[in-house]
């Protein structure tokens, strides 16, 4: 009878939300029930379908890996990244033409917490448990501590975000820049990162290589981290059971700095240390070298995830915070360079010896130009968080553009390097629909983010000295709504490079469906023949 | 390297892994925040500052549903060109009974600390329903739904005792006529005597330009017209508050 289980769990989760829209005291968290109850039904019957009531199907192998949720993974994966970039899109040309705003469903203030979670939660978590769940198998030798928890963690992770997503857009949010999800949004994800935590340190106790490889170490501080950073910061009042409503339980400038302490480490463990998980080991696969070296990275690791919990306060810079706190933020968030190019250095030297590779394969191409995005926004990122920088550049586009190097450079790059690697193998294919198509995805993806960087330091350092603008009589010059309408110009220009990007994502999306189907596509290898011409005489 | 040798030790044990890391990630968090609980710069009391009378908690609660600190900072930095554009820098106390805080981190639109009492209440609705007709190079969304939406907030004493579980002084008196302070504050023919003594410097009369219905656009001008006007700040002593 397999399946029963889950069906019930589901019917019984249908039920509880079907109880919840009942007894909901206001109509946001009721309309909210009610979404939850058609997801949870639907399920319930796309599994009840699956339940093998007759008992006749063969039992199943569990000699070998868990691969499920992985294949489900990777489509997704490449799913929610369109859809954050889309949603990116779309918020872009909202500040460059505001009649793009549809009150009040549709409007920037709604939109723009769907596209940060969209591409940090969505897109970058999945990405992180599908590949977690795949490293983590082929490092230690050993299957998934449990086939059910890894499809809860997999399943349950999903539900987290149709139900943020669904909130944001009805107006549900605890007004903290990603950490948006109500209080019992808040529950159920923290449930499901417990049965992650679970399911990956049993994992690795049923390992049967004696050393715990470098890449587990990442994921495992990435897995923790989160747990504690995401408990504390949601702490919060709610109004009721059954009210969307909480109040958070800091106020004001301890608000503020448990708010940065975990916003910054939502970048340093989930955007950082989870994607140095799948650096190193997706990276040396691919090139087909090992890490470079072993040392650097026991020193990288763990000054990475001491330092990166002290730079917080830098978001605070010149705020009521206290000054000692927002200068100690500084010099952490300065030192914490060295780590992170300790991180980069040990991932662009893997190549040593393979650099022919970048002319060849566009995949080992993508992952390098993910590590030196990342190595340029560890760069910027320590610079802003001096003071004198960041009273310039705080409040500004700037920002958004450090960001989005990030998190486009680093995050999505890598990503797609480790989808395009494990597309051919989950699916068992010789080899990907196109690389040709690969290098097209790499090309856009890297102009678009150069487009947008450049575009967004200009924007930025231009408002920032807008604003602090004075005449020779001492009086400002510009008002608030002049610097406003000089940047037009850039958030047009920005909305074509995430375009660039987005059209990107498309093309990787094609080539993944088309393996998938097993076509490949008829086209002329990569620069192979200009290799070896010069050959030294005998 | 004798010291890294010894990593293998770690390797080898994923519980050992899991609580070095732990301990490892947990300084900086505790010796960075635990002592904003104690100390006195940023626990002091300033004259003036009060909890939020319940139409403010509403229209406060609208800003942040619909998102607002997305583009609007709450925050003003000391310097020479946000003090003249802003009005004075923002104190900690100015946020003491912020839950959550709502400094904000991006300007796509000014800061608005200390937006109270600047403009109009005229000016207000007009803005929210058609931010371009007021500031022509405005790039912000229309809000005019607010004007037609009732303003929903029947369990608005849940909503105080939920803040008085957090810590926010509203007093029994408060949260017994929490339901009759809402309804008044925007009700220019009611009776606003004991509301002005429960929440001093509260801003009274209709807000939204219909003073028969009690909508969300009140909500939100009443919360815009209090805000950064609690201090007097033409007797505040900053030396006395020197950090």
């Amino acid at each position: 009878m397999r399946n029963l289980g889950w069906t019930i769990l589901l019917a019984i989760g249908a039920v509880l939300s079907l109880l919840a829209a009942g007894f909901a005291q206001d109509v946001l968290f009721q309309t909210h029930a009610w979404v939850v109850f058609f997801a949870l039904a639907l399920g319930t019957i796309f599994v009840l379908r699956k339940v093998d009531f007759a008992g006749n199907a063969a039992p199943v192998d569990k000699s070998g890996y868990f691969d499920d949720p992985i294949r489900a993974g990777v489509i997704l994966t490449t799913f929610w990244g369109v859809v954050g970039f889309l949603v990116g899109v779309v918020v872009a040309l909202q500040l460059a033409f505001p009649q793009l705003n549809i009150e009040p469903y549709l409007n920037f203030g709604r939109l723009r917490p769907l596209h940060t979670s969209a591409v940090i939660f969505a897109f970058g978590g999945t990405a992180l448990i599908t590949s977690s769940f795949y490293v983590v198998q082929r490092t230690t030798s050993a299957r998934l501590l449990s086939d059910g928890l890894a499809q809860f963690v997999f399943w349950g992770y999903q539900l987290f975000i149709l139900m943020a997503a669904s909130g944001y857009v009805l107006g549900i949010t605890q007004g903290r820049e990603y950490a948006e999800p109500e209080w019992y949004v808040d529950i159920w994800i923290t449930i499901v990162w417990v049965g992650y935590l679970i399911l990956f340190l049993g994992t690795l106790f049923k390992r049967k290589e004696p050393h715990i490889y470098v890449a587990n170490w990442f994921y495992l501080a990435f897995i923790f981290t989160i747990a504690m950073l995401h408990v504390v910061n949601n702490l919060a009042m709610p109004v009721s059971p059954f009210s969307m409503k909480s109040y958070s339980a800091f106020a004001g400038v301890q608000d503020a700095l448990t708010q940065w302490w975990y916003g910054h480490n939502a970048v340093g463990f989930f955007l950082t240390a989870g994607f140095l998980g799948m650096m190193y080991y997706f990276m040396p696969k691919q090139a087909e070298r090992p890490v470079y070296s072993y040392r650097l990275s026991i020193i990288h690791f763990w000054s990475l995830i001491f330092m990166y919990i002290w730079a917080g306060p830098h978001h605070l810079h010149y705020t009521a915070l206290p000054d000692w706190a927002q200068t100690l933020g500084m010099v952490f968030s300065v030192m914490l360079w060295m780590p992170s190019w300790g991180g980069m250095i040990n991932g662009l030297m893997t190549l040593s010896g393979a650099w022919d590779k970048l002319r060849t394969d566009p995949i080992i191409r993508m992952m390098v130009i993910a590590v030196a995005f990342y190595g340029m926004s560890t760069f910027e990122g320590p610079m802003m968080s001096i003071k004198a920088v960041n009273g310039l550049s705080h409040y500004t586009d700037w920002t958004i553009g450090h960001v989005h190097s990030g998190a486009l450079g680093w995050v999505g790059m890598i990503s797609f390097g480790m989808v395009y690697f494990l597309v051919p193998r989950l699916w068992g294919r010789e080899r990907l629909y196109s690389l040709r198509m690969v290098n097209w995805h790499f090309w856009l993806a890297t102009l678009g983010i150069v487009v947008y960087a450049a575009v967004m330091w200009v924007s930025g350092i231009t408002q920032g000295l807008m604003w602090r603008e004075y005449d020779a009589e001492g009086f400002l010059v510009y008002s608030f709504a002049e610097t406003v309408a000089a940047l037009k110009p850039y958030f047009i220009l920005r909305a074509v490079g995430g375009a660039m990007y987005l059209v990107g994502g498309l093309v990787m999306a094609y080539n993944v469906y088309m393996t998938i189907k097993g076509k490949t596509r008829n086209e002329k290898p990569i620069a192979v023949a200009h290799v070896a011409t010069a050959q030294p005489a005998e | 390297m004798g010291l890294l040798d010894k990593h293998g030790v770690i390797e080898r044990n994923a519980t050992l892994l899991l609580v070095a890391g732990l301990v490892t990630v947990s300084i900086g968090g505790i010796v960075e925040i635990a002592p904003l609980f104690y100390l006195e710069n940023t626990i002091e009391k300033v004259e003036g500052m009060r909890p939020y009378s319940p139409l403010e908690l509403a229209g406060r609660n609208i800003y942040i549903r619909e998102g607002c600190y997305n583009c609007h900072s709450q925050m003003i930095r000391p310097f020479r060109d946000e003090v003249e554009r802003y009005g004075h820098y923002s104190l900690a106390a100015e946020s003491m009974y912020d839950h959550p805080f709502q400094w904000g981190s991006k300007r796509t639109g000014p800061d608005l600390a200390r937006v109270g009492d600047r403009y109009s209440n005229e000016w207000h609705v007009q803005h929210l329903k058609d931010p371009q007709s007021v500031v022509p190079e405005s790039v912000m969304p229309s809000y005019s739904f607010l004007a037609d939406a009732d303003l929903g907030f029947d369990n608005v004493k849940d909503h105080l005792v939920a803040n008085q579980r957090v810590g926010v002084p509203y007093t029994e008196e408060m949260i017994e006529n929490a339901e009759a302070d809402l309804k008044a504050q925007a009700d220019p023919d009611a009776d606003w005597d004991g509301l002005e003594a429960r929440y001093p410097k509260v801003v009274l009369g209709d807000f939204d330009g219909d003073p028969a219905r009690l909508t969300e656009m009140d909500a939100l001008v009443a919360y815009m017209q209090m805000l950064g006007t609690l201090v007097d700040f033409s007797s505040y002593d900053a030396q006395a508050n020197y950090r």
